[in-house]
């Protein structure tokens, strides 16, 4: 999967650091402490963040980080802090959102493709491939600018990126469950189609779902910050990492480093807990491919 | 009326072609993996195909269960033609004629309880539900010897050993009280000193339950130890067939006889004639003309070459295709 | 002997204890079921136990020379030159990309010092002796059918002219008539070349045929060691008993078979006492708590059983 290189490298490199044994379960706990710090500061948003983060000259311009402003002010004089605690808000909206509705389409398509086969699968397998083909962030940014700026849009391009994604995957497991010899012996006891699908098919591919879909997440918090530091994501009043990243960006010439610095941390650092929450899983659910 | 009867069954698979021989040849080719066998199987008997691998006994058992479909031939189970059935008529045969797998390790949904796996059948064709279909997998359970059946009913596949997961698969077949089972090499993947213990199960459950088998297998000493008749299959053809006393001891076809001749005997003391026939199988897509075996046989002259020797009966229920014995 | 498995599970007791002798020339079928350590005692005797497994202890003294104390580099020397291996599917230790003459060529140019054309030769003369013509020399693998690989296998063993070889389950994916073809056909070479073997197998039955002594396994432990003769006219150990009396005989027209209750054990928490002893229909409360010892029954028979 070209899209998932980033975040598998560098959970790979940090493989290598630590130690083989237990390193999946060390991989989970950590990730999933990194998503629940950042879900936990969504929630709580309102609360958490000091200033309002539209709000401008709450301090003065690009004031550098000190007690009143941790991370500093940007050059609207707004509290930086505050923008990456509401930003979290707008980042995890996003993916979670983009993340469900590309698996339920992806599933429920490969579920389909593959188990009903012939030519319906061959056309849908080949406009799913013609999409997988495109780099994600072209294809993101093609669908972008299409749609224009706006929570909405942004979802539902990062969404058609992330569809063909599971759609391939599913429909490659199943096939292959298809041909498997349980799946022979209920046809066998009289089992029919849909019992089939739901009853022997399914709940076999399920354990593949989390771990793409925590490593796509990983991906899509990417995909999401290039499309606003881009300027096509979200408009102005949504706070934002991606665009935040982009203005400090502008700063970094004047030394002025803190503006760019802490957005582009958060989105590391998001990355960062998905991977390894996804690679943690799936060395757990799937450790015959760990162990050999 | 015999329970099960199959007249000329004949499955050709498609050999697979790649896209740039397709080009070159229209000529499609095939695997003759059946081709035109007849056989009865009368009702409360083990009927045991046994053959090597390649010579079209476990296609046979598919068939039969119409898992796949005949390219030509048919089949009467209990005097009615079962060769066409679909949809609901299919489903509703397939209560009475149940098949067995060879690999327990792939037979069973891994995602479902052994309680689950068993009653599944039950369900689909609407026979118990919930409490109802509990009691009936428990008492099915504790049948097979998997005791305590509480405690196997809510495992999965995956703890159990490979002999207990093929007692599992026997539990699903006989679940539905068919009349009929294919055993496809039921004991061939499990574990040697659980094998009796299968065999003994399949035997005492087909005098319980008034069960006929169709038992298929590559290994004749277990064939000898559990049927009442047997055909020999050699590249797709039954070469010989009989009561198993009069194959076992009076072998006619010259490949029944290499075949016996080859099977090891855990016995020091036993000196045996042996014949050892030269090279291995042809392969099925080109099979050789005249009598297929004719590549490998001491007794073949022209007549093998040319012409196919048919299934004819010698003696009283004995048959043996081959131009040299008559 | 000691390998131990080190799994995620636990430690699994692979093979636990086992002491084993055999001469110069000798036949021994290590038999056993799956699980029971056969294969990897094979495979520890070369040294090649793969990971997660490990040799705990022991020794393997193979003229004289104590292998596990060589270093990698001598060791490489004895396999296959000295030791060698039959495995059951010989198309995975075979390269696919190469010709099945050149297989045996580069084993011989490995370890002897022959030229090419000495080493071609040699080869030529091995292929025709485990019945390959020499017009197949070019052939590569997949060309082979199951028993001609089989055979191309047991070639590579032998190239080298080695003491002893270890063939794992060579004719387990073979048919009845290619696996008697194939046991046949290692008699006959065996006697040719006077190198000892040791027959792993799963299946009793084809040890009477080949072996002149069994060496049976259970649960990593080796239960019974005996010639071939006394063994399956009288087998001392309740496992070889049952195992004897479980498996059809083609010889016999009303056989009646009897099952081993129970399933083999857990190697991560095998049974306290001797390992068969909650299958074993003679087991006392003493088997259940103490390991029985390895006894010497008559001159050269051992068993692992308090019986004796």
């Amino acid at each position: 999967m070209a899209n998932l290189t980033a975040p598998r490298m560098i959970t790979s490199m940090l493989g290598k650091i630590s130690p083989r044994r237990g390193a999946e379960g060390l991989f989970v706990t950590i990730g999933l402490a990194i998503i629940l710090t950042f879900i936990f500061m969504a929630i709580l948003a309102p609360i958490l963040a000091p200033y309002d983060p539209n709000e401008t000259r709450v301090g003065g311009l690009y004031e550098s980080p000190n007690p009143k402003f941790p991370m500093g002010t940007d050059r609207l004089g707004r509290d930086i802090l505050s923008r990456i605690i509401w930003g979290s808000r707008t980042v995890l909206i996003v993916t979670f959102l983009s993340m469900v509705l590309s698996s339920a389409c992806g599933v429920i398509l490969g579920l389909i493709s593959g188990y009903v086969g012939g030519k319906f699968d061959t056309i849908l397998s080949l406009f799913m491939d013609s999409l997988y083909a495109f780099p994600g962030l072209i294809l993101a940014i093609a669908l972008a600018v299409m749609l224009g700026q706006g929570i909405i849009p942004v979802t539902v391009s990062l969404t058609v990126v992330y569809v063909p994604i599971y759609f391939r995957m599913i429909r490659g497991e199943v096939l292959s469950i298809k041909e498997s010899l349980f799946v022979e012996a209920a046809k066998a006891i009289g089992a029919k189609g849909k019992t089939l699908i739901f009853k022997y098919i399914f709940p076999n591919v399920i354990p593949s779902i989390p771990i793409v879909l925590s490593l796509n997440a990983a991906d899509a918090v990417l995909t999401l910050a290039a499309l606003s530091f881009l300027g096509l994501g979200l408009p102005a009043h949504i706070p934002d990492w991606g665009f935040d990243l982009r203005m400090g960006y502008g700063a970094l010439t004047a030394k002025i480093w803190w503006p760019g610095t802490f957005p582009g941390l958060m989105i590391v650092l998001l990355t960062l807990g998905f991977s390894l929450f996804g690679e943690g899983l799936a060395e757990i659910l799937n450790p015959k491919l760990s162990r050999r | 009326m015999p329970l099960l009867k199959v007249i000329d069954l004949k499955k050709y698979f498609p050999v697979q072609q790649s896209f740039l021989e397709r080009l070159l040849s229209r000529k499609l080719d095939y695997v003759k993996a059946v081709d035109g066998i007849s056989f009865e199987a009368e009702k409360g008997e083990v009927f045991s195909i046994a053959g090597e691998s390649g010579c079209g006994k476990t296609t046979t058992g598919r068939l039969i269960v119409r898992l796949i479909d005949p390219t030509e031939g048919k089949i009467f189970f209990n005097g009615a033609d079962i060769t066409c059935l679909s949809g609901e008529e299919l489903r509703k045969l397939r209560k009475r004629m149940q098949i067995i797998f060879q690999n327990p390790y792939a037979s069973l949904n891994p995602r479902m309880k052994i309680g689950e796996n068993v009653g599944h059948p039950l369900e689909i064709h609407g026979i118990a539900y919930g409490r109802e279909k509990e009691k009936l997998v428990m008492e099915m359970l504790e049948k097979v010897g998997l005791q305590p059946a509480s405690k196997f009913y809510n495992a999965y596949p995956h703890e159990l050993s490979g002999g207990q997961r093929q007692r599992v698969a026997v539990a699903r077949a006989m679940i539905l009280k068919p009349d009929f089972i294919v055993a496809d090499e039921p004991i061939s993947m499990i574990d040697v000193s659980l094998r009796a213990r299968i065999l003994e199960l399949m035997i005492q459950l087909k005098e319980e339950l008034n069960l006929t088998y169709l038992f298929i297998t590559h290994d004749l000493a277990v064939a000898k130890y559990i049927s009442d008749k047997i055909a020999i299959m050699y590249l797709g053809k039954i070469v010989e067939m009989g009561e198993k006393e009069v194959i076992f001891s009076d072998p006619k076809h010259p490949y029944t006889n290499a075949l016996l001749s080859a099977v090891p005997v855990p016995d020091p003391n036993v000196k045996r004639k042996r014949v050892m026939l030269k090279g291995e199988v042809p392969s099925p897509i080109n099979p050789p003309t005249g009598c297929r075996f004719h590549t490998r046989c001491p007794l073949a002259t022209d007549i093998c070459r040319r012409e196919e020797p048919k299934l004819v009966e010698i003696d009283d229920n004995h048959f043996v295709a081959c131009h040299m014995i008559k | 002997m000691r390998v131990y498995y080190y799994t995620r599970d636990g430690v699994v007791m692979a093979v636990d204890n086992v002491d084993l002798s055999m001469k110069q020339g000798e036949t021994i079928g290590l038999v056993g079921e799956s699980g029971s350590g056969k294969s990897t005692l094979g495979q520890a005797i070369l040294r090649l136990v793969p990971p997660p497994g490990r040799i705990i202890g022991g020794k393997i003294i193979f003229d004289g020379l104590n292998l596990m104390k060589l270093s990698e580099e001598e060791m490489r020397r004895i396999r296959g030159k000295r030791i060698s291996m039959v495995f059951q599917d010989p198309m995975t230790s075979l390269n696919p990309l190469m010709r099945i003459g050149d297989h045996i060529v580069e084993t011989i140019m490995a370890h002897d010092n022959l030229t090419r054309k000495e080493a071609e030769e040699k080869a030529m003369k091995i292929l025709e002796q485990v019945g390959i013509r020499s017009e197949r020399f070019m052939d590569y693998p997949h060309q082979f059918s199951g028993g001609m690989r089989q055979r191309v296998g047991i070639a590579l063993a032998l190239a080298l002219n080695p003491d002893l070889v270890i063939a794992d389950e060579p004719t387990s994916s073979l048919d009845v008539i290619v696996q008697f073809q194939i046991l046949d056909l290692m008699k006959k070479l065996k006697d040719l070349y006077g190198m000892g073997m040791i027959l792993i197998t799963h299946d009793i039955s084809i040890v009477p045929g080949i072996a002149d002594k069994v060496a049976l396994m259970y649960a990593g432990q080796l239960v019974e060691f005996a010639d071939v003769k006394s063994f399956f006219n009288e087998p001392l150990h309740p496992y070889g008993k049952a195992l004897l009396e479980s498996i059809p005989n083609i010889q016999y027209s009303d056989q009646k078979l009897k099952y081993i209750p129970g399933n083999p054990p857990d190697l991560i928490n095998p049974p306290k006492g001797c390992r068969f002893s909650p299958r074993c229909p003679y087991a006392t409360e003493r088997c259940r708590e103490e390991e029985p010892p390895t006894i010497m029954v008559g001159r050269r028979r051992l068993v692992k059983c308090f019986q004796y």
